[in-house]
């Protein structure tokens, strides 16, 4: 049932497909699985990253490839030990940020009336209210420990997603199939399970991608503020012990430029990947993209043209 | 005018929440975390800062409703409670210094950042596969992947440390007063140049996809080829067709990401030591001043709100599609 009447945005859409097709998913797809192997592998070849290895502020050299931080400890094995936690951090928080976005939204888009009022209400409230200054005094006033920054990431971050699958609700309460199930007295629940969520599968792994995004890079924005746990070795604490000591006052360039380009990397890989989803189930984007091609094999300029998306 | 009424009530209904959980906080933290927060405080702080303390976190014998009416009282008479570092320093005093920074760097970030990431789009989504719309997407995408944060850790070690163009911290030369002088407003602007040059960088990417994609819709509507076949200046209808409607989208999604661009440019403040409001949240934070924090979040709040419902009156006056949303 779910297969066969999938949404106007699912038609079609294979992630195989996508991978064989997509320069930019091959790109994206290809950096997340370096940082993969680094996150298995590189703790086991790099040496515990809390050891004082040398004097502070090494330049880079073949002992210490990324030189050492402010305390003698080598920048190699810190940004590879830190990328395990981030990255892991960053999938669970985005995976409850999604998870709580789905049940909130889409119980306001399919019951409709009070229930969808006072959940629109907070949502749109949680979405206008800064959501950087929230995260710090929540995190302030709660015990400092390896879930605090998490916790604080998922309680403040949940909105948008809630917004976008409430409109995507809206659109699917409407279509032939779910009425028909609904005339045919399924429970609610399992209209919304199996019926409901199956045909939001690409916006959900583009939400979960885009939360994960925003999980990282604020968690690390809130480690570097020195929340969270700053004994624990994660990019953001090493970004925070770089400012700490002072390395960009010595000129120690190398204890804060790894850090950040991972962080980079993964951000852009991830874009890139929504990208592509976006583009492979997108009609209007998919439509742009072949038309493109087709104006580069018959030497047109592109520019003035613009293509006619068949409905 | 329903239509702006309606929005404002809501913005006073989210300034209400945010006030409320303000005040809640504190008094919800799990166990008795208020009691050992005293605790420590005790014997170093004077009587008097720990009553401010006390005062903040809500160790009273009054029931909640009670103190809730008292923090709203003193909320409406601009009282929001003391300093516990600077003590006797009023919170809204020692707040009222950061605004003024914050709004002249996130303020001005935001509003060149919108204004060169627009124009970009506009070029863009019209000559698409154009030079502009090749090289600078996926580059601006790039660098926008980069915490806000960083960027300035790289600039400022770029043209502050290594080829000293660029003053390393603060909002003007230490021992220098404030006065409306030419030159002390020449090195405001040296200082602040590069936390706003910052925010664009990273901003600038965003806003330019935006407007190239309501470009790009704008382009395929029946209207523009008709001005195209009646033969009017591709300039003309690349700015006063194309543009003047794709812009709509592109305001409307500046409301939206206030509060996450205002977010970063605090970040970007603490890099650079710079005296707005993220900076002195940071302190505010390290040294444990509760009242200060609470007062910051407060007045951020009421910052981005303002800041929105200018956005809503903007978009009201600019666009007639939203006014006609009322009947």
């Amino acid at each position: 049932m779910a297969a066969a009447s999938s949404g106007s945005r699912a038609q079609g859409f294979s992630l195989f497909a996508l991978i064989r097709s997509n320069g930019r998913a091959q790109v994206g797809l290809g950096v997340l699985a370096m940082f993969t192997l680094v996150l298995v592998l590189g703790p086991l070849v790099c040496g515990d990253p809390s050891d004082y290895v040398a004097i502070p502020y090494l330049a880079p050299s073949w002992q210490h490839l990324f030189g050492t931080t402010g305390q003698g400890k080598d920048v190699l094995a810190q940004t590879i030990v830190g990328t395990r936690a981030s990255l892991f951090n960053g999938l669970v928080v985005g995976l409850a940020v999604v998870a709580i976005g789905a049940a909130v939204g889409v119980t306001a888009g399919y019951f409709g009336g009070r229930i969808d009022s006072a959940l629109s209400l907070l949502v749109n409230v949680l979405l206008v209210v800064p959501s950087l200054p929230l995260a710090i005094v929540i995190a302030a006033y709660l015990p400092p420990g390896p879930y605090q920054v998490a916790l604080v990431l998922v309680a403040t971050g949940w909105a948008w997603n809630a917004r976008v699958l409430r409109v995507q609700t809206l659109s699917l309460r409407e279509r032939d199939f779910v009425l028909a199930s609904r005339v045919g007295g399924e429970p609610h629940w399992r209209i919304i399970f199996v019926e409901m969520l199956p045909n939001m599968g690409p916006i959900l792994l583009t939400q979960l991608v885009g939360a994960t995004t925003y999980a990282i890079g604020a968690e690390v924005g809130l480690e570097f503020l020195g929340l969270g746990d700053v004994g624990a070795v994660t990019w953001g604490s090493n970004l925070y012990w770089a400012s700490n000591d002072q390395a960009l006052l010595t000129g120690a360039w190398w204890t804060f430029v790894p850090t950040g380009t991972c962080i980079a990397l993964v951000g852009f890989a991830l874009s890139l990947l929504n990208t592509s989803v976006d583009e492979a189930t997108n009609p209007a984007l998919r439509v742009e993209r072949s038309w493109r091609k087709y104006l580069g094999t018959v030497h047109v300029k592109p520019g003035m043209v613009t293509p006619v998306v068949g409905r | 005018m329903k239509y702006l009424l309606k929005r404002l009530g809501f913005y006073a209904v989210a300034a209400v929440f945010a006030v409320t959980l303000n005040f809640l906080l504190p008094r919800l933290m799990p166990g008795d975390a208020a009691g050992a927060l005293f605790a420590r405080f005790q014997g170093k702080l004077s009587p008097e800062a720990l009553e401010a303390l006390r005062r903040a976190i809500g160790i009273s014998d009054g029931p909640l409703w009670k103190q809730y009416l008292d923090y709203l009282w003193g909320l409406a008479h601009g009282d929001l409670g003391t300093s516990i570092m600077q003590f006797p320093a009023p919170v809204l005093q020692v707040v009222w210094t950061g605004l003024g920074w914050t709004v002249l760097v996130a303020g001005l970030a935001l509003v060149l950042g919108f204004v060169i990431g627009t124009a970009l789009g506009i070029l863009a989504g019209w000559r698409r596969g154009g030079l502009i719309d090749t090289v600078l997407p996926p580059l601006l995408a790039f660098v926008g992947a980069f915490p806000y944060f960083w960027l300035a850790m790289g600039l400022l070690f770029l043209f502050g440390f290594e080829l000293k163009l660029v003053p390393l911290r603060h909002a003007y030369a230490d021992g220098s007063t404030p006065a409306f002088t030419f030159s002390f407003i020449a090195d405001v602007a040296r200082h602040a140049a590069l936390p706003i040059i910052t925010v664009i960088i990273a901003t600038l990417g965003g806003w330019m996809m935006g407007m190239r994609s309501a470009m790009v819709a704008v382009l395929g509507t029946e209207y523009l080829a008709l001005g195209r076949a009646k033969g009017l200046s591709s300039l003309r209808l690349a700015w006063r067709y194309a543009a003047r409607n794709a812009l709509l989208p592109n305001v409307t999604s500046l409301g939206m990401s206030l509060g996450f661009v205002l977010g970063g440019s605090l970040l970007t403040e603490v890099v650079f030591s710079y005296p707005g409001l993220g900076f002195l949240m940071v302190q505010a934070v390290r040294s444990q001043d509760f009242p200060v924090m609470q007062g910051l979040f407060v007045m951020i709040t009421f910052a981005v709100l303002t800041a929105n419902a200018l956005v809503d009156v903007v978009t009201t006056v600019i666009d007639p599609r939203t006014r006609s949303r009322e009947s």
